[in-house]
């Protein structure tokens, strides 16, 4: 596609968020983080299952709202205008209907002029290999075609920051491996990724900066190949050794 | 044993006699409540998907309010529209009363709150699915309800259907305000009630043999559609 | 989006559109409210068409109890009442309510019951004697109870037997709050006494065991009148139609129609209409 992101006047990075926490039915799942996300860096959220990285994930795009403590973009996002973030989850959420019509769907609510949506779908799909199967339903794709749908639907939008929460998780390996590449080519096209995952080889795959997060908290930011190499954090080193205790 | 082989036989009779009296009382009761059922899913199925995707204060009350008027007793709300539309009432003026139109509202009342229940627990149900996505690509309030009913359009066949079941099926509403008229207001379920009360039950019970089959039929149709729509989007 | 809710009201207005009916506001027609006996005899499907015929206005009957049929008139929901309670009927135009009032027919009531006749009353000719027996034998009787002719029939029946009723009933005096056939359908199936008019009588078809057992007295005349509802009261009421409807029952044409209706050969109105 190779289409560069849609930059407003003021770039919606960084983002900041100062003592953040999360309270749900009594539990503490975020607990009192404070980090800024900046323009450039592939950001992985590495953690153990149970870590926050989903709840933290969701606070960052707007779907959840923190207890306490404050998020806050560079630039503030109108209801009504066009989203200049998107995300892709773990399990992917298609509108019964075709699978070029799904695209369409987001670029209307993008406000996208009718007569370019069609053409600007299409491309999308083209990009993430899903033109051939554009008028099916998307509801009967597999796992991994669904999950290259969602990609094609966020890149479509163009978005400064792409949040991904565990893409890959439910996908047999092949379709793990092609959704990377989908990634990979999106960041390539100047937009920025946030992405959680568990699995230590795609994080070192993908990631540029590892922000490593353990019961609520960020135990350790660290570029990737230090973080790997030689991890701070006692948890951190548990972790790539295999050692964490899955809560 | 007699009485439902005569009723049998009898039913067959008039069908196949296509009587045109029948036909005529057939016509209206499929006009009524069809009609009815239009108007009280285009307004009930916006109304069910709003309550199921907003929060305000009082939801929970709401929600048992409205799956409680499923139970609206028919009659109740004949009369009720029966003293609205009274020439001594407040929309007199309107001359309904004893017509179809008058008939049509009733049941749009009746049914409405049916349809709007059940439409709001389905699309609940699909709200929590769809949520985070809907909501991360910057669809909110009316565009995530409205986009939800789409989706989910064939399962809210059901609801439609327990509507017109109940349209179709109710007697009270429509005799109070439409009282019966030989010719104008005269359709399936009154006509049983008025040959019941003549005492002419196996008539009465063909009609009803007709009356049941028909729903049947409708009921069919729409399940049908459903199940090849459902084969066809996933 | 738009487009489907765009069609979607289009839709409904279509639909209301539908369901309103065209050809009312064209045709020339009158509301009658009148008693089941009337509807259920038969007797209207029989005089309607030809007073239609004769005048090419439509009369729209709707059939309820006497006491509804006089309230129907006092809202302004018909145009003309035709009813049989003369008590009623004079408190009615006596309180404004009708204009017009015209006594126009009779018919009888009979004294229905079970072949076996518990009270004993079968092949008798007093109304009064027959239903101080039944009182006394504690015989199963169905009442309507609905504020009908036939109900306000019923009690000064009663009350004339020397029986006050309200005080008197037992559990075998059934009310069933309910119009003429439902009533002789209760009657039928436990088997009980009823007070029916001939002609509701004669078209009723679920019999069961039950039969005639009083007829013929003098008391069980029963008179039938038809007015306007004053249309000083309700502006809306037509009245020349109405009054057309009127003056043809009690014209000779009208008065013939009555007398040539028929159930198996029985004559079950008699016109009695006296000018003046």
């Amino acid at each position: 596609m190779g289409e560069e992101p849609m930059r407003a006047p003021t770039s919606l990075l960084p983002l900041r968020l100062e003592e953040v926490s999360f309270v749900a039915a009594g539990k503490t799942i975020i607990d009192r983080v404070s980090l800024a996300l900046e323009n450039g860096p592939r950001t992985i959220i590495l953690g153990p299952n149970g870590a926050g990285k989903s709840v933290l994930m969701r606070l960052c795009h707007g779907l959840l709202a923190p207890t306490s403590g404050r998020i806050e973009w560079a630039a503030r996002e109108r209801p009504g205008e066009r989203r200049r973030q998107a995300m892709v989850f773990q399990r992917p959420v298609m509108l019964r209907r075709s699978a070029i019509a799904n695209v369409v769907y987001a670029l209307k609510l993008a406000g996208v002029p009718r007569a370019e949506r069609q053409a600007q779908a299409r491309r999308a799909l083209e990009s993430v290999g899903l033109a051939h199967l554009a008028g099916g339903s998307a509801r009967v794709l597999s796992g991994g075609e669904q999950q290259r749908l969602a990609l094609a639907r966020a890149w479509a939008l163009r978005p400064e920051v792409l949040f991904l929460d565990e893409p890959t998780a439910s996908l047999d390996p092949s379709a793990a491996a092609e959704v990377e590449r989908i990634i990979l080519a999106i960041r390539d096209a100047g937009t920025k990724i946030v992405m959680s995952t568990h699995n230590l080889g795609q994080a070192r795959r993908l990631g540029d900066e590892i922000l490593f997060l353990n019961q609520g908290r960020v135990v350790e930011r660290a570029p990737v190949d230090r973080f790997f190499d030689q991890p701070a954090a006692a948890e951190a080193a548990a972790f790539i050794k295999g050692e964490l205790p899955w809560t | 044993m007699g009485v439902i082989v005569d009723t049998f036989r009898g039913a067959f009779a008039l069908l196949v006699g296509l009587d045109a009296n029948l036909l005529e009382i057939v016509a209206l009761s499929l006009q009524v409540s069809l009609s009815a059922v239009a108007i009280a899913t285009a307004l009930a199925l916006p109304l069910g998907a709003a309550i199921a995707v907003s929060k305000f204060r009082g939801r929970q009350t709401v929600i048992v309010i409205l799956n409680a008027l499923m139970g609206l007793p028919p009659v109740v709300v004949g009369l009720v529209v029966y003293l609205m539309l009274s020439r001594a009432g407040p929309l007199g003026d309107l001359g309904l009363l004893f017509t179809p139109s008058a008939m049509v509202i009733a049941q749009t009342i009746l049914i409405l709150p049916i349809i709007a229940a059940l439409a709001r627990q389905a699309v609940e149900d699909a709200w929590r699915e769809y949520q985070e996505q809907l909501r991360s690509l910057g669809a909110g309030g009316w565009t995530a309800a409205l986009t939800l009913v789409w989706d989910i359009r064939f399962s809210l066949l059901t609801a439609v259907l327990a509507g017109l079941g109940r349209a179709a099926a109710e007697v009270g509403a429509v005799m109070i305000v439409g009282g019966n008229i030989d010719g104008v207001t005269r359709v399936m379920t009154t006509t049983i009630a008025l040959e019941t009360s003549k005492g002419d039950l196996p008539l009465a019970l063909g009609l009803g043999v007709i009356l049941v089959t028909l729903v049947l039929l409708l009921n069919a149709g729409a399940y049908t559609l459903k199940e090849a729509a459902q084969r066809r989007y996933g | 989006m738009d487009l489907r809710r765009r069609a979607l009201l289009a839709a409904v207005a279509l639909a209301a559109a539908a369901a309103a009916t065209p050809a009312a506001a064209q045709q020339k027609f009158i509301t009658v409210a009148s008693t089941t006996s009337t509807e259920q005899s038969g007797l209207f499907k029989h005089l309607l068409p030809l007073f239609e015929k004769q005048t090419g206005i439509t009369v729209r009957v709707v059939s309820v109890g006497t006491g509804q049929a006089l309230d129907m008139g006092r809202r302004g929901d018909a145009d003309v009442v035709f009813v049989h309670d003369p008590a009623a009927e004079k408190k009615f135009v006596d309180e404004g309510s009708g204009v017009n009032y015209k006594q126009v027919m009779y018919n009888d009531f009979v004294l229905i019951g079970p072949k076996s006749d518990p009270a004993k009353i079968a092949g008798g000719k007093d109304i009064l004697a027959a239903l101080k027996k039944v009182e006394g034998a504690k015989a199963p009787f169905v009442s309507r109870a609905d504020k009908s002719g036939t109900h306000a029939a019923e009690l000064r029946y009663w009350k004339s037997a020397g029986i006050d009723i309200a005080t008197q009933k037992g559990p075998w005096y059934k009310e069933t709050g309910s119009g003429m056939g439902p009533a002789l359908n209760t009657a039928s199936s436990m088997g009980g006494y009823i007070l029916a008019d001939r002609g509701t009588w004669l078209s009723f078809k679920n019999r069961g065991d039950l039969a005639i057992l009083v007829e013929g007295d003098q008391k069980l005349f029963n008179q039938y009148g038809i007015m306007l509802v004053n249309p000083a009261k309700h502006a809306h009421v037509k009245q020349d139609l109405g009054n057309a409807f009127i003056d043809w029952v009690v014209s000779p044409a009208g008065q013939k129609a009555i007398a040539e209706y028929k159930i198996g050969g029985e004559q079950l109105f008699f016109p009695n209409y006296k000018s003046g």
